[in-house]
């Protein structure tokens, strides 16, 4: 019988020992993925910062009906060219309002560079220019347009 | 007044009040924790308008009014366009504010503090018409680059300050005083610091009119913090941008001021008049002076329907520059015929003048009521629109409202 509680003893051991070795693995597998996400190790230090609560399940570059919700910018190729290299100075609504050809989006890009500190912006250019002309193409109004858009109401005395 | 501060030091309560509702679990909140309704802030709070202005553009602030909006005789703030070039200053104290008087025609530079120039200098009060350069600009063809202004970025408040000539005529001018520019604490959207948003300012002339003002009361009140406080250049007459916010220091030059937005194409057109879409070269624009003549119906606001057999009453202001309107029309029939308004004088020179009809329609339909002002040099407001320009500014084409009769 003492063989086979040896047996039963020896087994047991091998076990926790084993047991032991995998922890150790886990909480080393634990940490060194916590280091990956957060290499500073910030959630153990006491700084102030500044939080922002946003909600994690939204996506900030969602698009709502053909609209990147953020900017307000038409869904399109080049759109995220667009909003990472025109909307960090000013507003995207300073390009949605506005309609130009090719040569003039160009000219402005150039302007930009010249005289706002705006980048190269490399191969992008052409992406961009693209998507502007193409979903803000040039409408001609011609000397006077109708007038559109016009609320009617009943006007008391 | 500092913005950054002031939030930074805003108690929970005075949070509560901003956002308008108790923050619950607020002791909970964490140090250096902004709530995040005001790190967005809605503009029409923000700035106090009213909530039927339109906002073109957030980076920087451009905000319009619409034409039934401005029928007021004095534009009170909720109701005045915003035309920001940069970010809002970041730090504003009156208490310490100085105004610099520099540059290459002065004797000696000097500086005031905010309380030297209102105790040294005479006050004087003066309502001045500012419109935006680019007001209409929405209505070129082809589109022209910028802030698509339909047509309410103009104003006519009631400004208080001290004549920059008195202010000018103390510190010592050199009789080689060509321009003045204007300096401010506003920031320039890249954040470089070496960068100005927006310098420009007037030619000596202009500059020593009585009522071009160091203003610091707009309607009474201290200018509110969107459009100058504390101390704002206001020349009316001329493009809004002439009109310099938050400055701190006036440059008088001995040539045409070179700063931001004065040179290239900025608040220029073409020397001589160019075919719609035509490239003109820097060299060839020329710097904007006096605004056009120009007229606005403000009310009724367009839509009206009224019953067949009534007339209309109609009324709205016209200016024109540095010149007055002398005679203000309106037509039913898309200027097939003219009928005249009644004008008033304005209250001062370059105040905008209120005119007034009635307008009675011979049947029911559609019709669209159409005003003409014409200045007291014989130019009157085109209807189709003016010489087209790159930048788009100075459309003074007539303005309409769209009326049915049933």
């Amino acid at each position: 019988m003492s063989g086979k509680q040896d047996f039963r003893e020896g087994v047991r051991r091998i076990f926790y020992r084993l047991m032991g070795l995998f922890s150790l693995f886990m909480i080393a597998g634990a940490i060194l993925i916590y280091y990956m996400i957060d290499p500073d190790f910030s959630a153990f230090k006491s700084e102030k910062n500044t939080y922002v609560v946003m909600d994690a399940e939204e996506d900030i570059d969602r698009i709502e009906n053909g609209i990147h919700v953020r900017t307000g910018l038409k869904e399109g190729e080049g759109l995220m060219v667009v909003v990472n290299n025109c909307t960090n100075c000013h507003s995207a609504k300073l390009v949605t309002q506005n309609r130009m050809s090719e040569a003039r989006w160009n000219a402005t890009i150039k302007w930009m560079q010249e005289t706002q500190n705006l980048w190269d912006l490399g191969k992008n250019q052409d992406v961009i220019v693209s998507y502007l002309v193409s979903n803000y193409p040039v409408e001609d109004v011609g000397r006077r347009a109708s007038l559109t858009n016009i609320e009617w109401y009943e006007l008391e005395d | 007044m500092e913005r950054r501060s002031f939030i930074k030091k805003a108690t929970l309560s005075s949070f509560a009040a901003l956002i308008g509702a108790d923050i619950v679990f607020g002791s909970n909140i964490l140090e250096g924790y902004f709530p995040i309704g005001l790190q967005d802030p809605d503009p029409f709070t923000m700035f106090n308008k009213h909530k039927e202005m339109v906002v073109l553009n957030d980076k920087p602030w451009n905000i319009e009014a619409q034409a039934h909006l401005l029928d007021d005789e004095i534009t009170p703030n909720e109701k005045m366009f915003v035309r920001n070039n940069g970010l809002l200053p970041e730090e504003v104290n009156a208490k310490t504010w100085t105004l610099t008087i520099d540059g290459e025609s002065v004797v000696n530079s000097k500086t005031y503090t905010l309380s030297e120039l209102k105790s040294k200098f005479k006050h004087y009060s003066y309502q001045l018409t500012l419109e935006c350069g680019g007001n209409g600009r929405s209505e070129f063809n082809p589109p022209a680059k910028g802030n698509q202004w339909t047509v309410g970025a103009v104003h006519c408040a009631l400004w208080t300050g001290v004549r920059l000539r008195d202010v000018l005529e103390d510190v010592g001018i050199k009789n080689n005083a060509v321009y003045i520019g204007y300096h401010s604490t506003d920031v320039h959207l890249s954040r470089d610091p070496k960068k100005e948003p927006i310098s420009r300012g007037a030619p000596m002339s202009k500059s020593l009119q009585d009522e071009t003002l160091l203003a610091f009361k707009m309607n009474g009140k201290d200018i509110p913090m969107v459009h100058g406080y504390p101390l704002r250049l206001v020349a009316g007459g001329w493009p809004a941008s002439v009109s310099g916010k938050w400055v701190n220091r006036i440059s008088v030059r001995n040539k045409v001021h070179d700063g931001a937005k004065m040179t290239g194409t900025a608040y220029r057109v073409p020397c001589e008049p160019v075919a719609p879409g035509e490239k003109v070269k820097d060299e060839d624009m020329c710097i904007i002076e006096s605004m056009p003549v120009k007229s606005l119906i403000t009310y009724p606001k367009t839509g009206a329907t009224i019953s067949e057999g009534k007339s209309l009453r109609i009324r709205g202001h016209a200016w024109a520059g540095e010149l007055e309107v002398s005679k203000m029309e309106y037509s039913i029939d898309f200027g097939a015929t003219w009928n005249r308004c009644s004008i008033e004088p304005p209250a001062n020179r370059l105040a905008w003048q209120h005119f007034s009809a009635t307008v009675t329609f011979p049947k029911r339909g559609y019709y669209e009521v159409w005003a003409r002002a014409t200045d007291s040099k014989g130019k009157a407001q085109p209807m189709l629109l003016p010489g087209w320009n790159p930048k788009g500014y100075l459309n003074n084409a007539c303005h309409r409202i769209a009326i049915k009769v049933k």
